[in-house]
């Protein structure tokens, strides 16, 4: 049999099946097999919040979209290419995100009847033999039948066991599919399964079957290849939004020489970071699982009092737990940083599904007048440089600050061209280790040009004072009831905040002209649609540009200006309009909200007639 | 205790008192607690700037601002986990946590257990004086059931918490009782909780003149003291009374109040062992109410318990060395980079 080889750009493939189906991983292996080789790509891993949703059903569908391309791509991909059907509610779940004409790999087990029925089909519909389909390039295979088949010499394994390797058999084919080799594979699974001789042959096994039933079987008849992207020149790796804020406080720790502390508590989508930086004792990272979100930022606070770089990490209902606290640390004025992984609310909302739900909070979510800077990171690898940066602002401005990431980020996976060490920017610590001349008694609350506090740790001999939640006297911080200084005070941790715009970068356009028709204002996970989005029209001739906010309090100083180059000002948000009301609050500006709040990420199409509405 | 190197220049109580008005009420227990911990803090070996007094809120959590170490005075019921936090990066440091009844049983209550569970080598302070004070008094929960306060006109229905119960079921290593109006012992048992090796939860009967004033006075008043309250001595019986005429003697797992003589020796009675897990279970359960017609137990005062157990920090710093011994320091170039990596040229 002769077959063609086909090149293609841009590929978006979608791995779909039961949460019990290994989906996840198979996008992973994926995702790295296709990284090593130079493509670039974004995923979109979206799975439900039970752990194990009843099998079969359409609330249990588990998928991992991919795309990979040789030009750079921002997003993984509006509608897919290729869907990777593991059962019937797969197919209905997803069937709406293919492309036309698009291509559909079925597995024909995971359509018998049961789980048909499950899928909410009508008795006796099945869509791979009624010809709804026919639209589209549909494929169907045997995944559960041949798995067992290439599994039958293991005979030690059970039915439940074999099984359980389909997704290497799916995972086979589509590296046959697209020209790969199995090496990255064998590799994760040799390091997974070292131990266990009987399940890393049994997979390995299993994989190569579903590669050379692709390359045996006449139902495929082309193989596709993409080629290398055009990135900047450099070494890359691949790296998820929660990996690179870890890496980010690790190197920021290293950099600034304050150990870490994570004082924290499980959630979704945050608990990673806690998996990760556990992991690196090595570098010194104190991790503690608390007792409650509340521990996890206080016990953060009491480290930072004696030094380290306290860290907590939470998701939206944690981070409403923490708020109290949150004050006492902008009371004390001692470096601390609050990680925000956001999801779906209000309550326990949508826990694994993404949305830019808690600007508002970050911004006034406390009791009393109290400001804190916010800094948002943009896509997986920026989480690095947002978590560093974010570190350099709470430590050389003695001030808890948030940062604000979300589940699209957090868990979404793109290439990384890594720095080294060398090249990050030192970050400057300064204890106050003993009395200035003339000083003759410690002040905790003398403040320098920056407005900022010295950090006097305990252990150092003659600093000794005390600090606390109560309202302080302007320089001494004895307790202060005093009309004039409470007065004084809350202007002077507003404007001690405020300074820190004269400590950050101004403003830059993404993309476009510095004056326009329209800007496009984002922030966070927003960056890839909106960039992809507005590329798209300004390679058409039109007036657009786009500016990405990293840090949304304070804003650059510029940000004003830049907004008032435009005739009109569209800011999409995953979320009910929080960005759009504090611009206009702030800048006294018309912005209008392009507002998605269904769990997902904007896709570039609904972007584009969002922007092409305001031309 | 510390493992801080001793201090060089002798120190006085005077060293330990800051130029802050101390502003709690005139009559409070909290005068007499404050008096007793600057007492003891030049005799505990530790330098000055090497203590750290963190509190909660409430009356008895303004404690940090009148002694001069360094001192935090942070939010409702949090003041053991920000303690946590601190001693388990700076494991050095000599930690007391200053805390009420209201603070470390109600609102947070769920931080008190889960710290005394990791053991951290802290001092717990718990003044329990049976009433929020600082919010002008609604009952806490430690005050007796039909309590009348402010929030409980017809009386409080609320089972009220044993504290030193609550402190043995969360595995203090360290649980012991003292009074504000027993300087003596309450000095005693303010070193005692320094010298342990692990989070010692002291609890302190302070009395609230204002808003409940006489809630302990059957076991600080000369004329009823000897008769209500035990003092637990290591490997002594336990006796009472005005003529040390009263022991407590063991019935299997009963114990049982006798008078010595008619054939009744100390011999018979119960010893006090600290270390003994089981009878201090016991011994934390004599808690009756002393207007309880018909008889009841002296309440007993001293080291209910002690003993070893591995202190959360020290396993904490444990796991990092080892780790740094067998891996080698970490390597943020090799981190960054990763297992795998590619080249675009």
């Amino acid at each position: 049999m002769t077959r063609k080889e086909e090149l293609l750009q841009d590929v978006v493939i979608k791995f779909a099946g039961d949460s019990g189906d290994g989906m996840q991983l198979t996008g992973q292996q994926f995702t790295n097999n296709t990284a090593l080789l130079g493509i670039d790509l974004a995923t979109f891993p979206d799975f439900p919040a039970e752990i194990r949703a009843p099998i079969g059903t359409l609330p249990g569908v588990s998928g991992f979209q991919l795309r990979f391309s040789s030009d750079m791509v921002y997003t993984p991909g509006d509608h897919c290419d290729v869907l990777v059907a593991m059962n019937a509610a797969a197919l209905k779940v997803n069937l709406k995100s293919i492309k036309p004409g698009g291509k559909i790999i079925a597995n024909v087990d995971g359509f018998d009847n049961k789980n048909l029925r499950l899928a909410n089909y009508p008795d006796g519909v099945n869509p791979l033999e009624d010809g709804s389909l026919d639209a589209y390039d549909l494929t169907t295979v045997d995944v559960t039948k041949l798995t067992r088949e290439a599994l039958k010499d293991f005979t030690e394994l059970g039915t439940k066991e074999r099984d359980r390797a389909k997704n290497m058999f799916v995972l086979g084919l589509i590296y046959w599919m697209y020209n790969r080799t199995l090496d990255s594979t064998i590799d994760f699974l040799t390091e997974k399964f070292g131990k266990k001789p009987g399940i890393l042959q049994s997979n390995i096994k299993v994989l190569q079957a579903g590669y050379n039933y692709g390359d045996t079987t006449e139902a495929f008849t082309t193989r596709y290849k993409v080629e290398k992207a055009r990135m900047k020149s450099g070494l890359y790796r691949s790296i998820m939004g929660n990996q690179a804020l870890s890496m980010g406080l690790i190197a920021a720790s290293q950099k600034s020489g304050l150990p870490i502390f994570l004082g924290t508590y499980p959630i979704t989508p945050a608990s990673d970071i806690l998996h990760e930086l556990s992991k690196h004792k090595a570098f010194g990272v104190r991790t503690f699982q608390a007792e409650d979100e509340i521990a996890g930022i206080t016990s953060a606070i009491g480290a930072s009092y004696g030094g380290s770089l306290g860290v907590t990490t939470t998701s939206g209902p944690g981070m409403a737990l923490k708020s109290e606290a949150m004050g006492l640390a902008v009371m004390l004025e001692i470096p601390l940083l609050i990680v925000n992984i956001q999801r779906g609310g209000p309550s326990t909302g949508l826990p694994t599904k993404t949305e830019q739900s808690d600007l508002m909070q970050a911004y006034y979510g406390r009791n009393g007048e109290c400001p804190m800077p916010i800094i948002a990171a943009a896509t997986p690898s920026d989480c690095f440089d947002v978590a560093y940066e974010a570190v350099r602002i709470a430590v050389q401005h003695m001030t808890p600050v948030i940062l604000l990431s979300d589940g699209y980020i957090a868990n979404g996976a793109e290439p990384w061209k890594f720095p080294v060490s060398a090249e990050l920017q030192p970050i400057e610590v300064k204890f106050k280790k003993q009395l200035d001349e003339g000083e003759e008694k410690f002040l905790p609350y003398k403040r320098d040009e920056k407005l900022v506090r010295p950090w006097a740790v305990p252990g150092t001999a003659g600093l000794e004072h005390r600090i606390g939640g109560l309202e302080k006297q302007d320089v001494t911080g004895n307790v202060s009831y005093d009309q004039d200084n409470h007065q004084h005070m809350v202007k002077t941790r507003q404007a001690k905040v405020d300074k820190i715009a004269d400590y950050i970068p101004l403003q830059t356009l993404d993309s476009g002209p510095q004056k326009g028709k329209v800007l496009v204002l984002g922030w966070g996970s927003t960056y890839g649609a909106i960039k992809s989005a507005v590329a798209e029209l300004q390679a058409e001739g039109k007036a657009v540009s786009h500016a990405h906010l990293r840090y949304v309090k304070p804003f650059p100083r510029n940000l004003g200006e830049i907004i008032r180059n435009f005739d009109k000002v569209l800011i999409p948000e995953i979320n009910n309009g929080q960005l759009v009301r504090i611009i206009r609050d702030e800048f006294l500006v018309d912005a209008k909200g392009y507002n998605k709040i269904m769990g997902v990420p904007i896709t570039k199409s609904e972007l584009l007639d969002a922007i092409e509405a305001m031309l | 205790m510390s493992a801080a190197a001793a201090t060089s220049v002798p120190l006085t109580a005077k060293d330990f008192a800051t130029d802050q008005e101390v502003r709690w009420c005139p009559g409070c227990g909290d005068y007499s607690i404050l008096a007793q911990v600057q007492k003891i803090m030049p005799g505990i070996g530790v330098p000055k700037e090497n203590i750290v007094i963190i509190s909660g809120i409430g009356c008895s959590s303004r404690f940090p601002y009148y002694i001069n170490t360094f001192g935090m005075h942070s939010i409702h019921g949090r003041a053991t986990a920000i303690a946590s936090g601190l001693k388990a990066t700076r494991p050095e440091l000599s930690v007391w946590i200053v805390t009420g009844d209201g603070d470390s049983l109600s609102i947070g209550g769920n931080h008190t257990i889960h710290l005394l569970r990791r053991n951290f080598d802290v001092n717990v302070l718990m003044f329990n004086n049976q009433i929020y004070g600082l919010t002008k008094g609604q009952y806490s929960p430690t005050s007796e059931q039909q309590k009348i306060t402010k929030s409980t006109p017809f009386g409080s229905i609320d089972h009220p918490f044993n504290p030193a119960a609550l402190a043995m079921g969360a595995d203090a290593s360290f649980v012991g009782r003292s009074m504000d109006r027993d300087p003596k012992h309450l000095q005693y048992m303010l070193t005692r909780s320094h010298q342990h090796k692990g989070a010692s939860f002291l609890e302190i009967y302070q009395n609230c003149n204002i808003f409940n004033d006489g809630a302990f006075e059957v076991f600080t008043e000369k004329s009823s003291k000897a008769d209500e309250a035990l003092f637990l001595e290591q490997g002594k019986p336990l006796v009472f009374g005005a003529t040390q005429n009263k022991g407590i003697k063991l019935d299997g797992l009963k114990p049982v109040v006798v008078e010595l003589g008619n054939g009744v020796s100390a011999d018979d009675l119960w010893i006090h062992d600290e270390r003994d897990f089981f009878k201090a279970q016991l011994l934390v359960r004599l808690f009756d109410d002393p207007n309880k017609e018909g008889g009841h137990y002296p309440r007993p005062f001293g080291v209910f318990f002690e003993t070893d157990r591995a202190c959360y920090e020290d396993v904490m710093s444990m796991q990092i060395e080892e780790t740094i011994a067998t891996k080698g320091k970490g390597d943020l170039d090799k981190l960054l980079r990763g297992k795998e990596v590619w080249e675009i040229i």
